[in-house]
């Protein structure tokens, strides 16, 4: 592919002083891709996605975003990006309307230019845009530096953690305008430490203590788990995540939801768990072989 | 431009929204100014003084009984000669002395006029203006006193020789430092609060990846702020000159101009210290001990310079607001013109320039 | 059900600001060594309903009892027997990890000794012991949040609140915070807990979620599960607080 046709990082290192936030991260993304970084905080999604936007500089390594070089086109960089920080960056003492109009012109746009982009999202808050950002709900923020963040129309859009803190109703909504915005041909680039969102993105790289584990489809990432998972419930869920702990066979136990999710050593089969249970007197008990979801993997990733 | 017009925007935005902030703005150079006015010109009581009688005559002793008996004044020492004034100035024990010359009572009769000489401790100068004010008073009553009885017109010349500050002109001499005060708060706290509250709020990084350059950031965070404090000079000014009559002698054009030149100093040194704090709170703590302190203690305000120590006077050099406190005594009170301060207007020009390049070559177009 | 003892009784709670109505008639009883999830959409009145029930708000009418004690006349006395743990504010970063435990020993009016006890037992426990003289800035987040809680409990609460304790922990770490909560709570601990993540909805033993001020529903996962049609609470909730979001 072309490099201008492309996002491409090779051996990204950044450290704060002692600390080594980023170790060898390299990825490539294709134009009009809906990508994601997954890790839990800390892990130096924050720390990548401002080496993206040009906001940081890395210790070493190269960025090219769409045949532009991170370090010396930073200004070209800066006027195709749309970036959303972790905080939502809003005014809080102006009004909805204030903060877009402000970041229209300070793009050297207005709102009626690029109206038809942000219009399924700004419409959701348009009723409310007399008022101060400071007095909206979390997932009206969420939206109201979205469209700020598009309101110039950018060719790449990076966003960091914009679903964190929000409840499950608007990170789906969230979602499905990123889905549309997609459509529009604008490549994303956003990162999360939910794990079911995961499943949402074109591609997705987990990512952990700076380091990517794996960048892969959804898909891809699910099937390459190749252990047998086991799904397990019975009437005593925290005695039994206790017991399967204490079973000589298990690989691994953690509780998802309702079920334990379960993978055994090699030579172990399904069946010696129900005797070990059954001896140690669980009743309701119900064990299924399932398939993986992101999270069973990145824990996977974890410990390896 | 258009971006600059839209970022100005949104910073009045800012400051008239917080409206307690504002009220804080034109409140407290307002108050400030009554409170200087009206401490500071207070009654004078039983203040101690010496005098230093040459004739010692009739006239003399009259008068120093009525000095004394007036209620203002307590006859502390009686000298003998000249050297000895220096001597009780310096051990603080006096605020005035007043100096009988020879054949005092021989010359008023004579010639119809005589002289009396007073000498005062102006390194606080609106006592000693006080004092001399009173002392003349009483000597004038005397005098009207004695003509009504006597049927004759007689003068005294009253001679005030204001020691320890010579350049002292009058009470009102607080307003100029107050202007300088408040500048040097607005301009530079204000501005550098706000510029650090972006980068808290994390609206920084947004304007940072956006088009605007640094330049354009710094000029509109800057230019409310310039309207702002030349709103509030102005008001010192009116409250000054309506409610204590300080006089504006000088070209009203050039004192404004001159606070425009203090106000863009102060604002570059806001900027820069905005350039190395990256909380509201240590852009406050930095701009109150290192700009706000040392333009209250230093400049000459409330304490003469000519009083300090040798190194403080050194170090008073290094602080701008003293140059513009200069500037303004003379436009002012003085009356004169750019003729009288071109070396200060160059100097303070010269620091501005100086900031204004630093903050600019610190502000830093990535986060780090 | 009915016969377990009840650690906080909520009769009609209401609170208004103004005309905004943040908690309109919540009833809800929760019981001694139950997880309880409290869930619902940003801004459907959680915040409120708990700063409530610490005492830290007075509501607008209803009838409260936490740990037995009267809301209105005994906030001092529920606020000796409970805990509270958040994801904003738990512990102090430029304090070493023991200084942090004394400090919220000392507030809840531990004997120094006893300070010393609890501390050593609490990090024996973390396996913590090495990072004792450690700042807490220096830990890694799913650390101080196992930490946070730990201390939370230090003083021996009747009930432990949590105000989104995971949010942003890597799912290992999570899973081992839950494992504290279940340890806490077959202890005899009430655990009152809000999540943004639904897989630790069904972790409690039950669920209320709340929608424009309302409790909506209230009922184990399971039986929610299975009333509204659901596979997992992830849908239960967006079933639940959506149709209110729209409006």
């Amino acid at each position: 592919m072309e490099s201008n046709q492309q996002i491409i990082a090779k051996g990204i290192f950044k450290s704060y002083k002692d600390v080594k936030a980023l170790e060898d991260i390299s990825f490539s993304i294709p134009r009009g891709e809906l990508f994601g970084f997954i890790g839990p905080d800390g892990a130096g999604k924050t720390t990548l996605f401002r080496i993206l936007v040009t906001l940081l500089l890395q210790d070493k390594g190269e960025i090219n975003l769409f045949g532009l070089d991170s370090r010396r086109d930073f200004r070209k960089v800066r006027l195709m990006t749309g970036y959303m920080p972790g905080r939502f960056s809003l005014y809080q003492d102006l009004s909805v309307e204030e903060n877009l109009t402000f970041f229209a012109t300070i793009f050297g746009t207005t709102i009626k230019e690029n109206y038809h982009l942000i219009r399924d999202i700004y419409s959701q808050i348009e009723p409310f845009k007399k008022r101060p950002a400071g007095k909206l709900s979390g997932g009206m923020k969420q939206k109201l530096a979205l469209s700020c963040a598009l309101i110039h129309k950018p060719e790449l859009l990076v966003l960091d953690e914009p679903t964190t803190g929000v409840d499950a109703v608007s990170r789906k909504e969230f979602w499905e305008m990123l889905g549309n915005l997609k459509k529009l041909g604008i490549t994303i680039i956003v990162s999360t430490p939910y794990m079911d969102e995961a499943s949402l993105c074109d591609r997705v790289a987990l990512i952990q203590d700076g380091k990517i584990m794996q960048t892969d489809t959804p898909a891809n990432i699910v099937s390459s788990y190749s252990a047998p998972l086991y799904a397990i419930r019975s009437e005593k869920m925290h005695k039994l995540i206790n017991d399967l702990r204490t079973f000589p066979e298990t690989a691994s136990a953690y509780t998802f939801g309702q079920y334990i999710h379960l993978t055994l050593t090699p030579t172990a089969k399904a069946e010696d768990v129900v005797g070990f249970l059954s001896e140690k007197n669980h009743t309701g008990l119900e064990i299924n072989t399932i398939s993986p979801n992101i999270e069973d993997c990145f824990m996977n990733l974890m410990v390896k | 431009m258009k971006r600059l017009r839209g970022f100005i925007i949104k910073e009045f935005y800012h400051i008239f929204r917080d409206y307690r902030t504002m009220v804080i703005l034109f409140g407290l150079p307002v108050v400030q100014v009554l409170l200087f006015g009206f401490v500071l010109t207070n009654e004078v009581k039983d203040a101690n003084i010496a005098v230093l009688d040459k004739s010692k005559d009739a006239e003399t002793m009259n008068i120093i009984n009525k000095l004394t008996s007036s209620g203002y004044f307590m006859l502390n020492a009686v000298l003998e000669s000249e050297d000895e004034v220096e001597g009780v100035f310096q051990e603080g024990k006096v605020k005035q002395v007043v100096i009988f010359e020879e054949n005092f009572a021989k010359t008023l009769k004579n010639e119809g006029r005589a002289r009396i000489q007073l000498l005062a401790d102006a390194s606080d100068p609106n006592t000693a203006q006080t004092l001399v004010n009173y002392t003349t008073a009483v000597v004038n009553t005397y005098l009207a006193e004695k003509a009504k009885s006597e049927g004759k017109q007689l003068l005294i010349d009253v001679v005030p020789k204001m020691l320890y500050n010579p350049a002292m002109e009058a009470s009102y001499m607080f307003v100029p430092g107050v202007i300088a005060i408040v500048l040097m708060l607005i301009s530079s706290m204000i501005t550098s609060i706000s510029i650090a509250r972006e980068k808290e709020l994390g609206t920084m990084e947004v304007l940072l990846v956006s088009p605007l350059r640094a330049g354009q950031i710094i000029i509109g965070k800057v230019v409310p702020y310039v309207f702002l404090s030349f709103l509030i000079a102005a008001t010192i000014l009116l409250v000054g000159r309506f409610v204590f009559g300080v006089p504006i002698n000088g070209p009203l054009g050039l004192l404004l101009a001159e606070s425009l030149l203090f106000i863009l100093l102060a604002l570059s040194l806001g900027i820069l210290v905005s350039t190395v704090s990256k909380t509201q709170q240590t852009a406050m703590l930095i701009s109150l001990f290192a700009l706000l302190l040392p333009t209250i203690l230093l400049s000459g305000l409330i304490f003469p310079i000519e009083n300090m120590p040798l190194l403080l006077q050194y170090i008073s050099h290094a602080i701008p607001a003293k140059y513009f406190v200069i500037i303004l005594k003379n436009i002012m009170i003085k009356g004169t013109g750019l003729e009288s301060v071109w070396f200060e207007t160059i100097v303070l020009g010269g620091i501005t320039l100086f900031f204004i390049l630093l903050s600019v070559l610190n502000f830093k177009k990535r986060l780090e | 059900m009915s016969e377990r003892e009840i650690v906080i009784r909520v009769r009609n709670l209401v609170k208004k600001f103004g005309n905004f109505t943040a908690n309109d008639n919540l009833c809800f009883d929760v019981y001694k060594g139950e997880v309880f999830g409290f869930l619902g959409a940003n801004g459907a009145g959680k915040t409120t309903a708990i700063r409530i029930l610490c005492g830290l708000m007075a509501p607008t009418s209803g009838e409260i009892s936490v740990a037995g004690f009267d809301i209105y006349r005994e906030t001092e006395k529920i606020k000796r027997h409970i805990g509270y743990m958040s994801q904003k504010f738990s512990l102090y970063e430029d304090l070493t990890v023991y200084e942090n435990i004394r400090f919220y020993g000392g507030i809840y009016g531990l004997r120094r000794k006893e300070i010393a006890k609890r501390a050593d037992a609490l990090l024996v426990r973390l396996g913590f012991s090495e990072v004792r003289n450690s700042l807490i800035k220096s830990l890694p987040l799913g650390w101080k949040q196992k930490l946070a809680f730990s201390i939370a409990i230090l003083h021996r609460p009747d009930i432990v609140f949590l105000d989104e304790p995971t949010g942003g922990v890597d799912p290992i770490t999570r899973r081992q915070f839950w494992d504290m909560i279940y340890e806490s709570a077959s202890e005899g601990l009430t655990v009152f807990v809000t999540t943004h993540y639904m897989d630790e909805a069904e972790y409690c033993d039950r669920v209320s979620i709340m929608a424009d001020g309302r409790i909506e529903a209230l009922d184990t996962p399971l039986n929610l599960i299975k009333y509204y049609n659901a596979s997992t609470m992830d849908e239960v909730f967006v079933k639940i607080a959506r149709p209110v979001q729209q409006l």
